[in-house]
């Protein structure tokens, strides 16, 4: 009998070395961690795309002709509603890029609580896998914001296990959110200082306390929305002695601090792209980094803002409509900032870039309408309509899913060690920007007509503009379908990125890439402050390229 | 970070008050119904949920940090009342003829 001989392994170098399931399944890295919810997030991405896509053609025509019924049109428009907004858009930037880049940013070699970090992958897969039930054997037709007294009294779809799903996932955004807290708190590399962070740690860090003291609220309205439809507790049943619009007021104080858990992970992947494509030191430091955090504070104070027409108390209304002003001074100042940075940049549109200045540009635009439903008396004229709509799919969309995509883009080469094809990237950008305009510029002229939203039918008037919408609909699912199919191929090339091909600063960039198992080799120092870019060196060197190339 | 070990005694002393707490909770619903009835739970709601934070929690023994990551939470619970009360307290204040 031979004794085997004992073979000492090299650790494996980077951390897409090992293929096996369980080196998945069970990882801690928060690399890997990262990817388990890049995979998960386009999922939910491309089956909530999907819903959309079915209403957008039942909507091709004034009459419902696609679906069968009116019912399935709600349970249609609820079930993309619920998908995008809990298992795609919460979580897309902060557990997918968040938990990869933080760590790396700051120079740590994971988070502070790894293991922690996977189950908020398997809380957040249990939740989506019983959403992904739902919606097979039956569905919700409440819309994602489950209103009393229609989900308590009235609605005979499946709204406790939508309640149930939607608790379940919270947990997982609660947890992200801790470890990012603990981890920004405790884990930073001698001479990270916090005011070296760069902007996407504060911006993390800003969405984490939302996501701390948010969240929880979000939790118990769900179970009260259960106990009165299994118990018949009286909270929201005015027969009981409730009241129907504490569900909203409970509803709202989370969900409006969730758009920012939704957008503030966009401004910071656009605050490390735009620096370094304009080769300057970003503008504003502080301002940015502090105009997160009051971001953060300021959207628990507005939450009113969607109950003007509710029956809500007409002075509280005004108090909510004047905070609601308040908190656009944050954004802008960041809006501000990103543009002072472009100027007298030396400005590469690459696609990253694009996608940035395509997310300033919307963001703006959803910004500002939002203002413009924040006063009151516009806000009765176009609440419910297809002006609402437009207002957060430009925040969400043209925000959010445009951020998200850039920053994949952006770190793809880290991520995976390869380069994406910059011919395709830049058509995907261009096309989303057109496709994204074509198909949500027309519901603000549709809204402010009076075209309510939620129905599957309408006036034959509205037409012309929603055969645009629909069209601008298909060029959108071309532009998101590309970056899919691209990204994938070049996984078969073998790694070619280099470490920094972007010569960006940043911890993330001095590694190889895809990074080693333990983030950094040797121990980490920082001795300067974060966007040390020159955009007099990017102008010589593009010079002296030029120069060659003509030579 | 020491982590202060808090004696048996202390938490049977806790335990043995939010148990008498209960029996209170219980008592004070048999009061006559002219009894401010909202009142008298929420206050002794209030005082077992304080004893639980402090000393099951640690709370009391915790750092500053910790003292103001609680107090924090307190404030946003605060926050979400409040403006919850604002709206039920003005709402009859505007008359809308008719109504
Ligand atoms: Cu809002």
């Amino acid at each position: 009998m031979s004794v085997p001989a004992v073979v000492v392994e090299d650790p494996p170098e980077d951390y897409l070395q090992e293929h096996t399931l369980k080196s998945w399944l069970l990882t801690t890295d928060h690399k890997r961690v990262g990817i388990l919810y890049m995979i998960s997030v386009t999922v939910f991405f491309f089956v909530g795309g999907a819903a959309a896509t079915l209403m957008r053609l039942e909507l091709m025509t004034p009459r419902g002709d696609v679906l069968a019924t009116p019912d399935a049109y709600n349970r249609l428009f609820t079930m993309h509603g619920v998908i995008m907004i809990f298992f795609f858009l919460i979580p897309a930037i902060p557990a997918v890029l968040g938990n990869f880049l933080l760590p790396l940013m700051i120079g740590a070699r994971d988070l502070a609580f790894p293991k922690l970090n996977l189950m908020s992958w398997y809380v957040y897969i249990i939740g989506g896998m019983i959403g992904i039930w739902i919606m097979v054997f039956g569905g919700v037709d409440t819309g994602w914001t489950f209103y009393t007294p229609f989900s308590t009294m009235f609605s005979n779809t499946m709204v406790v296990t939508a309640a149930v799903a939607v608790f379940i996932t919270g947990f997982s955004s609660i947890l992200t959110g801790l470890n990012f807290v603990v981890t920004v708190h405790t884990m930073r590399a001698p001479g990270m200082t916090w005011f070296r962070l760069p902007l996407f740690v504060w911006s993390h860090y800003a969405t984490s306390l939302i996501m701390i003291l948010g969240t929880p609220v979000l939790a118990i309205s769900v179970v009260l929305i259960a106990l009165e439809r299994i118990f018949g507790v009286g909270i929201f049943d005015p027969a009981l002695g409730g009241d129907p619009i504490l569900f909203q007021h409970l509803f709202w104080f989370y969900s409006h601090p969730a758009v920012y858990i939704m957008v503030l992970p966009g401004f910071a992947v656009v605050s490390e792209i735009i620096p370094c494509f304009a080769r300057r030191p970003i503008f504003g430091y502080k301002f940015i980094a502090f105009s997160s955090v009051a971001i953060a504070i300021f959207s628990f104070l507005v939450w009113g803002h969607h109950m003007f027409v509710s029956g809500q108390s007409m002075y509280a209304g005004m108090i909510f409509s004047i905070l609601s002003f308040l908190v656009a001074i944050p954004s802008a100042i960041k809006v501000f900032n990103w543009t002072a940075t472009l100027y007298k940049g030396s400005i590469r549109l690459d696609t990253p870039m694009l996608y940035a200045l395509g997310f300033i540009g919307l963001f703006t635009m959803g910004g500002l309408t939002g203002l413009m439903l924040a006063s009151l008396a516009i806000d009765v004229h176009v609440h419910d309509t297809y002006f609402i709509v437009a207002h957060f799919h430009y925040i969400m969309v043209g925000g959010t899913v445009m951020a998200y995509l850039g920053g994949v883009h952006f770190w793809w080469p880290k991520i995976s060690g390869r380069m994406y094809p910059e011919f395709w990237g830049k058509l995907s950008a261009m096309l989303v920007f057109v496709g994204f305009n074509l198909t949500f510029f027309p519901q603000f002229l549709l809204g402010y007509l009076g075209m309510p939203r939620r129905y599957f039918e309408y006036r034959p008037e509205f037409q012309v503009l929603n055969v645009m919408s629909t069209a601008g609909a298909s060029i959108l699912a071309i532009g998101y379908v590309m970056p899919l199919v691209y990204m994938l191929l070049s996984l078969r090339k073998p790694p070619n990125a280099g470490p920094n091909p972007w010569g960006a600063t940043g911890l993330e960039w001095q590694v190889e890439s895809p990074p080693p198992v333990h983030n950094f080799h040797d121990p980490v120092v920082v001795t300067c402050d974060p966007y040390m870019y020159s955009p007099e060196e990017a102008e010589r060197d593009y010079a002296h390229d030029q120069h060659v190339r003509n030579a | 970070m020491t982590h202060h070990i808090i004696a048996v005694r202390t938490y049977l002393i806790i335990y043995f008050a939010l148990i008498a707490f209960l029996f209170a909770t219980v008592g004070a619903s048999f009061l006559p119904s002219t009894a401010p009835h909202l009142l008298i739970a929420m206050t002794i709601a209030t005082i077992k949920a304080v004893l639980i934070i402090l000393f099951f929690m640690h709370v009391y023994y915790s750092n500053r940090l910790t003292w103001i990551v609680a107090v924090a939470s307190l404030l946003w619970l605060t926050l979400l009342l409040a403006f919850t009360l604002a709206d039920y307290f003005s709402r009859g204040w505007l008359d809308i003829p008719g109504k």
